[in-house]
């Protein structure tokens, strides 16, 4: 009495694996299934029993069948790849290589385990997910700039951005006019891994731009043979502000206002109830949609996407428009011999960036003035409330002694708007020269082109540019990246084994910043700053660096057990005069991979077990486009407004500036230990990695002595700092059934940054550099909060430790004498904890029911410190002439009143900004082949930013402000919002 | 391809391009006349602007005359400011300290204007000149711009020396990049004043341009050296006939220099007129459109104006800044005011403001002075509509001063010159322009009826401190509201100081940068 059991065998595209085993469990009877992913097993018992359909790169599935006697019981499995497999290519400089085979710290996200739900820019994809990599947003503007730390950052002024290669292309990481962010012109749907090289053995390969690590971004691919497949998906998705920023109501402001001000400023208070966040922001839609598709046209593997983003920030008028489009055509020519790479991106964002600036006037405008005034003293200001200030025969003129403008006036007063463009492609020829086996020559010639442009309206009646008679005014900047490519590279078996492979390059890169310079006009067209013509006449000028590089790889695998890499760049910049032009960059690694050794080779616990060892010089030469010539001495002209009066001319003056012939590259060195390992069958496994990275020579903006230059401070080769780490990554498949799978990943990164060297002479009564500007009241000038001193990690926090009552109240302007000389004053400023977080770390969870699934994906920051800029400006300044502003409800716990510096750097405002963030979560629903056989449908639903759990008192303790390097100094950012969002895709 | 690595900008020059063009280096000339007045090279708006002309310091701050001002003026009997930026306070209560951020840009502006200027006549000695094809009268023109440049340096040593005694002593012959040597307070007076005397044949008549140094700035500048002479050396001998001697070749007749009739006229936007050029000997020149920052008269204008002053009035719509207050010292220099003075110079601003101050940082506490304006003669506003930046010059050397000199010279032992007059009828003469009776006799050596008169004429244009100290009142024997401040006590008499607060300290950061550079004493 038998049946049979038949069915397909297919992988998560729907298509059929040929070759899978099928059998039924606990007897001899099996089947492999034929090129369509089809099986029969003939002559099977009746009764119940157990399919186990197992395939290489998959995990294995076991169903459960009843066969009946005489007939065919259909049994369909789909496949998942099992991504712990060894056998991962992972992307390497110029290369991709076995994940056994990988020597340096190498990880490497592919696009099933990308953070999910309403992704703008491609670095979000992997936010949270890589140990040792801090993904930071300035805040929750769409597009908004996004500082990336990789192991803490090897720079202080040099640029800390880690060098982000995008199919093959280095990209420009100069910012671009009108575009917050370079990367949003990336569109995330197109991109299939995105791997992270961070310890110098994997990335001296890049040599002089290696020392803050390197992104490789590849896109997706046809693929050859290939059914032509269609996917479509759309995101839908609505953002709220999760929280608005804790300041007084109009009725506590009123009652404030009274306990405190003067008659001036009880008399000006208004008798409406105005909460002017909740007037600037809104819940903001956003559509996603994207269309690609892949397969093969005859023997010419493509892909061709196209997708619209239309994002709405929360704040009013504030979008995010954006056209995307990619070809990739992937051609093997001369019987596979030559492999044809063609790669051309575009793009196109248009920003409404609405009035930044009213997120932070919203906070600080008073809560009982009206949005619009109906008096006509108000008219000449569009109708929006302003604080007047009276003048003579009963009219008004503009308070000017604020600056505090109608928030909801400044945004429907401004148009500010830019067009970005930017194109990044390449041609990659590689080809096997026929006359020697395992050599092959590789040519690579690519190209990222910007273009941003933008205008800036404001209507003359708008309070804000009122004196200037508004404005109209446009910008405008391109970039221009070209690069030419040329390797060889060669393989050879050396037998048992033993594999060599030996890569030799040659690359050059241009890169090309033209900015053009425009009149300044009020908001009647008339000019009120002319354009400025340049030294030579333009009115555009170009910055131009160029790069040229010759690179070597050797890489020995000796049975499968020692492997050894040895990298050497040369690098040569126009940033550096000639007798330092030129730098070298070495690094080696071996490891050993211990599982392939015979007394582990059959062990069922250990699947995975390499050590690694990794060292490596890297450099840095990214010190800004403003400092392209440094070791040259030039002059500088000034613009109009800069101008000097000799007789009755002014005179457009030529300023010599500083210059150091002797600058040069800083230098990373870097250790690396590392361990691969993976336990019960590979259900257990990660990396853990430990490293120091000393920099020395860094680029550092330092004083020099008086008179000896141009200038009191320039850059100079001049100091140390080290960063020593632990890095923990461990993935866990909790539950690997039939139905039900949770795998569990987590990863942890300890980083202690600390400043070893900074000035060439070493004096004890030096601070060091203060730096981390802050915002304080009028009169009280400029301030810092923070200090880089040797000992310390940079950005130390430089503050007076305040001084408490007994019922634990701070008490104003007491402050502790700690070097007790009897008097308080800049010698009692003492160095308190730093921005940069102790530990920082991710955790996610994939699991899915049948068809169901569900991921998350948590960061958390530890230990990291903010000064709470806010809470620092909760007191009452009598001195304000005319108005008043809001304040944070702290004001009410302190009652200060005075204006004074010393108070506004206290460590009372210091707090802990640990946190732990859900940054997404997502359900996701299969329906399979619902309409037609071969089609595929999947529902989503994610949230994220769903929660943030922190005794932080502001807003939210993520504070960076990536254009400036700033960190911990929390002055009100545009608020990250709360984003639910459906999602569909269909495939066919 | 590795000339690729050459890289050179069109938009910046070269020295080897500009110095080939006797019009660049003229736009080269103006930069280091502006050194006194810009901050930058677009326009300095505070930190972050483009072009600064020095760094770790906010761009306003950084200013030549603001940082001048408030080292002169704050830590005397004459003002005081009620901002609490880090380190000003400090100015107020003369308890400043080597990491004082306005020393260090009072220090860092005198010798980013030193370095230019040596870098100027570095490029203009007659072998590079000739090297680059320039010769013949063009050759002269530039020997004359090279003259007004060592001016200038000496200018800058003058206020280094007077401020920080011994400091780094750098020349044309000095290589750019290395760290120079400390000079001598002594060494350098010396080197000023052979600057000077060798330059003097080679200016511009006075007169000729305007904010040019011309012969008249050089003498000016000699008075003032001369007579502070025995401060920055004292063994040396001689210098108030000196003094009297470079004095008078401002105050003959012959020389065209006159005492504008309306004293108020030369703190106003249109104090480039004409009608000015007669007394102002040499200006740095502000405009509110060609020639902004948030130092100079920009920052004095404002500064002055807050409490119930209506800022339209002194030509500034966007704003007083709240700042600066007459100490009562200052105003106590007109008796009976505000009633029976009939001194125009006592120029204060009352209502709502208290004559004495109990805290320094309420703009109401202390009178404030009107000095200062950006409105023209006529009542105009200055020419920015924005209300900013300021149109008013600011008077270095102005022949008031130079009468008081000459006064305080002969007074002090010089040789009156017949064509200059006695030391009383100098005094006079300053005292009658400005509607205050004449003195009919000196009080005893006339020395205290100078110091005062000095006060009274030429209060907030940064000349106290020097005065004081060349009385030997700066120190102790005589005290002002707040002066070495450390308590309630100390409010409204003040109390001595150290005496090597005479000195300001080598800010720290050039310690740690230059190890040639030692402290001064008591730092």
């Amino acid at each position: 009495q038998t049946g049979s059991v038949s069915g397909k065998v297919t992988d998560s595209k729907n298509e059929g694996i040929p070759g899978a085993t099928v059998l039924i469990e606990g007897s001899t009877l099996g089947s492999s299934s034929n090129m369509d992913g089809t099986y029969n097993i003939q002559n099977v018992p009746a009764g119940a029993h157990t399919l186990v359909i197992s395939f290489v790169g998959y995990n294995t599935v076991r169903r459960p069948v009843t066969v009946t006697a005489g007939q065919n019981t259909e049994v369909a499995a789909e496949l998942t790849e099992n991504t712990t497999q060894l056998s991962e290519a992972v992307v390497v400089g110029y290369s991709s290589q076995r994940r056994q085979d990988v020597t340096g710290a190498v990880e490497q996200i592919t696009e099933k385990q990308f953070v999910k739900g309403q992704v703008t820019n491609p670095e979000q994809l992997v936010q949270g997910k890589v140990a040792g990599v801090q993904i930071t947003s300035g805040g929750g503007a769409p597009g908004a700039g996004t500082q990336i730390l990789i192991r803490g950052g090897s720079s202080l002024n040099a640029s800390n951005q880690p060098l982000i290669v995008i199919d093959g292309v280095p990209v420009d990481n100069a910012t671009l006019a009108g575009a917050s962010n370079p990367l949003s012109l990336i569109n995330p749907n197109d991109i299939e891994s995105i791997t992270v090289l961070k310890d110098a053995s994997s990335t001296a390969i890049y040599g002089s731009r290696a020392s803050n690590g390197v992104i490789i971004v590849t896109t997706k691919r046809g693929i050859s043979g290939e059914k032509i497949r269609v996917n479509v998906s759309t995101l839908n998705s609505v953002a709220t502000p999760a929280k608005y920023v804790p300041v007084l109501t109009a009725d506590e402001f009123r009652a404030y206002v009274n306990q405190y001000g003067n008659a001036t400023q009880k008399a000006g208070l208004g008798t409406a109830n105005t909460d002017w966040q909740k007037e600037i922001y809104r819940a903001a839609f956003t559509t996603d949609n994207n269309v690609s598709v892949t397969g093969s046209a005859g023997k010419v593997p493509f892909r061709v996407s196209a997708g619209y983003l239309n994002q709405n920030g929360l704040l009013l008028k504030n979008s995010l428009d954006r056209y995307s489009g990619s070809v990739g055509i992937t051609p093997r020519l001369l019987n596979d011999n030559l492999k044809i790479d063609i790669n051309v991106k575009g793009s196109v964002i248009k920003n409404n960036f609405s009035a930044q600036s009213a997120v932070n006037s919203a906070v600080y405008f008073d809560p009982t003035q009206p949005v619009t005034g109906s008096e006509t003293r108000f008219q000449p200001y569009g109708g929006y409330f302003e604080f007047l200030l009276p003048a003579a025969g009963n009219t008004y003129t503009l308070n000017n002694n604020s600056s505090l403008r109608n928030p909801v006036g400044l945004i429907n007063q401004r148009q500010d708007l830019s067009t970005v463009k930017r194109s990044i492609g390449n041609l990659q020829l590689d080809y096997k020269l026929p006359f020697l086996t395992g050599l092959s020559a590789n040519v690579n010639l690519g190209y990222d082109v910007q273009r941003g442009e933008g205008t800036l309206a404001v209507p003359a009646s708008a309070a804000s540019d009122f004196t200037r008679g508004g404005i109209s005014r446009q910008y405008k900047q391109n970039l221009d990246n070209l690069l030419l490519e040329t390797y060889a590279k060669y393989t050879h078996d050396l037998g048992d084994k033993t594999h060599l492979e030996v890569l030799a390059g040659y690359s050059w890169q241009q890169f090309r910043n033209t900015q053009f310079n425009f009149d300044d006009n009020k908001a009647d067209g008339s000019v009120y700053i002319p354009a400025n013509r340049t030294y030579d006449g333009q009115l555009q000028y170009t910055d131009q660096y160029n790069l040229l590089s010759f690179y070597g790889r050797a890489n020995l695998n000796i049975s499968d057990r020692y492997l050894f890499t040895g990298t050497l760049r040369a690098d040569g910049s126009s940033r550096f005069g000639p007798s330092n032009r030129w730098g070298y960059f070495p690094a080696g690694a071996v490891a050993w991979r211990v599982k392939g050794e015979n007394f582990l080779a059959d062990s069922k616990f250990v699947s995975d077990l390499k050590v690694r060892f990794g060292y490596g010089q890297t450099g840095q030469q990214d010190i800004g486009i403003t400092n392209l010539y440094n070791y040259l001495p030039l002059s500088t002209l000034s613009t109009s407004t800069a101008q000097y009066q000799l007789g009755s001319q002014f005179y457009r003056t030529l300023r010599a500036n500083l210059y150091n012939t002797n600058i040069k590259w800083e230098t990373t060195n870097t250790f690396n230990i590392g361990l691969d390992y993976g336990f019960f069958g590979g259900r257990f496994y990660g990396t853990v990695d430990v490293y120091k990275r000393t920099t020395n020579d860094l680029l550092n903006n330092v004083f020099v002595g008086a008179g000896s230059n141009q200038s009191n401070a320039g850059l100079f080769n001049v100091g140390s700092l080290e960063n020593r780490g632990i890095e923990v990554v461990a993935n866990v498949d909790v539950v690997k059934g039939e139905k039900f799978n949770l795998t569990v990943n987590a990863n942890a990164t300890l980083n202690r940054n600390k400043l070893t060297k900074l000035t060439t002479s070493d004096n004890p009564n030096a601070v060091g550099i203060q730096t981390g500007n802050i915002s304080n009241f009028d009169g009280l000038g400029s301030q810092t909060i923070q200090v880089n001193t040797v000992g310390y990690a940079s950005q130390s926090f430089y503050v007076y430790e305040q001084v408490y009552d007994t019922n634990g109240k701070p008490v104003e302007g007491v402050f502790v004498d700690r070097n007790g000389d009897g008097t308080i004053n800049s010698l009692d400023l003492y160095r308190y904890k730093s921005g940069r977080p102790q530990a920082v770390l991710g955790f996610g969870a994939n699991m899915n029911y049948g068809k169901a699934s569900l991921a998350f994906t948590m960061r958390s920051n530890l230990g990291n410190y903010v000064y709470n800029n806010l809470r620092a400006r909760a007191l009452f300044v009598q001195n304000s002439n005319g108005f008043v502003r809001n304040v944070s409800d702290e004001a009410l716990y302190s009652g200060f009143t005075k204006n004074t510096d010393r108070q506004f750097i206290s460590d009372y405002y210091i707090e802990n900004g640990s946190f732990l963030r859900m940054e997404n979560v997502t359900l996701g629903y299969d329906f399979g082949s619902l309409l037609k056989e071969g089609t595929t449908l999947n529902l989503s639903v994610a949230a994220q930013n769903l929660f943030l759990i922190t005794k932080y008192k502001g807003l939210d303790p993520e504070v960076v402000d990536p254009t400036n390097g700033s960190l911990g100094i929390d002055n009100t950012i545009y608020p990250r919002p709360r984003t639910f969002t459906v999602g569909l895709n269909f495939g066919f | 391809c590795t000339k690729d690595l050459d890289q050179a900008p069109t938009y910046l020059a070269s020295a080897d391009v500009i110095y080939r063009d006797p019009a660049q280096i003229l736009q080269v000339l103006a930069r280091l006349y502006g050194g006194l007045a810009v901050t930058g090279q677009t326009g300095g708006n505070g930190p972050g602007s483009a072009q600064p002309d020095l760094s770790f310091i906010d761009e306003g701050y950084s200013n030549y005359i603001r940082a001048y001002f408030k080292a002169q003026e704050l830590t005397t009997d004459e003002a005081i400011i009620a901002w609490g930026d880090a380190g000003l306070p400090d100015y107020n209560r003369l308890t400043w300290n080597a990491d004082n951020q306005f020393i260090r840009a009072m220090y860092e502006r005198i010798f980013f204007q030193i370095s230019a200027c040596n870098e100027f006549i570095r490029q203009t000695s007659d072998d590079k000149l000739a090297s680059r094809g320039i010769t013949g009268p063009e050759a002269g023109t530039i020997r004359q711009y090279q003259a007004e440049a060592r001016f200038l340096r000496a200018l800058s040593y003058f206020h280094a020396i007077d401020m920080f005694g011994n400091v780094p002593f750098v020349t044309e012959n000095s290589t750019v990049g290395e760290n120079p040597r400390q000079g001598t307070r002594a060494e350098v007076y010396t080197y000023i004043e052979s600057e000077l005397r060798a330059i003097e044949p080679l200016l511009l008549a006075p007169r000729s341009v305007y904010a040019r140094a011309d012969k008249g700035a050089c003498w000016a500048l000699q008075t003032k050296l001369y007579l502070n002479a025995k401060v920055y050396n004292p063994s040396v001998t001689g210098n108030f006939d000196a003094a009297a001697v470079a004095a008078d070749k401002l105050l003959r007749a012959s020389s065209g220099y006159s005492l504008t009739p309306n004293y108020t006229h030369l703190f106003l936007a249109d104090n480039d007129r004409a009608a000015l050029r007669n007394e102002i000997i040499f200006p740095v020149a502000f405009d509110g459109i060609n020639t902004q920052n948030y130092g100079g008269t920009t920052f004095l204008v404002h500064g002055s104006v807050g409490g119930s002053m209506d800022a339209a009035a002194y030509g500034i719509i966007s704003g007083g800044w709240f700042g600066m207050r007459a100490r009562r010292n200052l105003v106590d220099l007109f008796p009976g005011f505000p009633g029976a003075t009939t001194d125009q110079r006592a120029l204060f601003y009352t209502a709502g403001q208290t004559l004495e101050i109990t805290d320094p940082s309420a703009f109401t506490d202390g009178y404030a002075v009107t000095k200062w304006r950006n409105v023209t003669s006529t009542g105009v506003p200055g020419k920015d509509v924005t209300g900013t930046f300021a149109d008013t010059d600011f008077p270095m050397f102005r022949l008031a001063d130079v009468k008081l000199m000459y006064a305080e010279a002969v007074q002090r032992g010089a040789q009156p010159i017949s064509t200059s007059g006695t030391a009383l009828q100098a005094v006079n003469d300053v005292r009658l322009r400005a509607g205050a009776p004449a003195l009919a006799s000196f009080t005893g050596d006339g020395l205290q009826n100078i110091l005062d008169e000095r006060g009274r004429e030429l209060y907030w244009e940064g000349s106290r401190r020097t005065d004081l100290i060349r009385f030997g009142k700066y120190v102790s024997g005589y005290n002002w509201p707040f002066k070495g401040n450390r308590g309630a006590s100390d409010i409204t008499t003040g109390r001595d100081v150290e005496p090597f607060r005479v000195l300001f300290p080598i800010p720290t950061t050039d310690l740690v940068a230059n190890p040639n550079i030692k402290q001064n004493t008591g730092y």
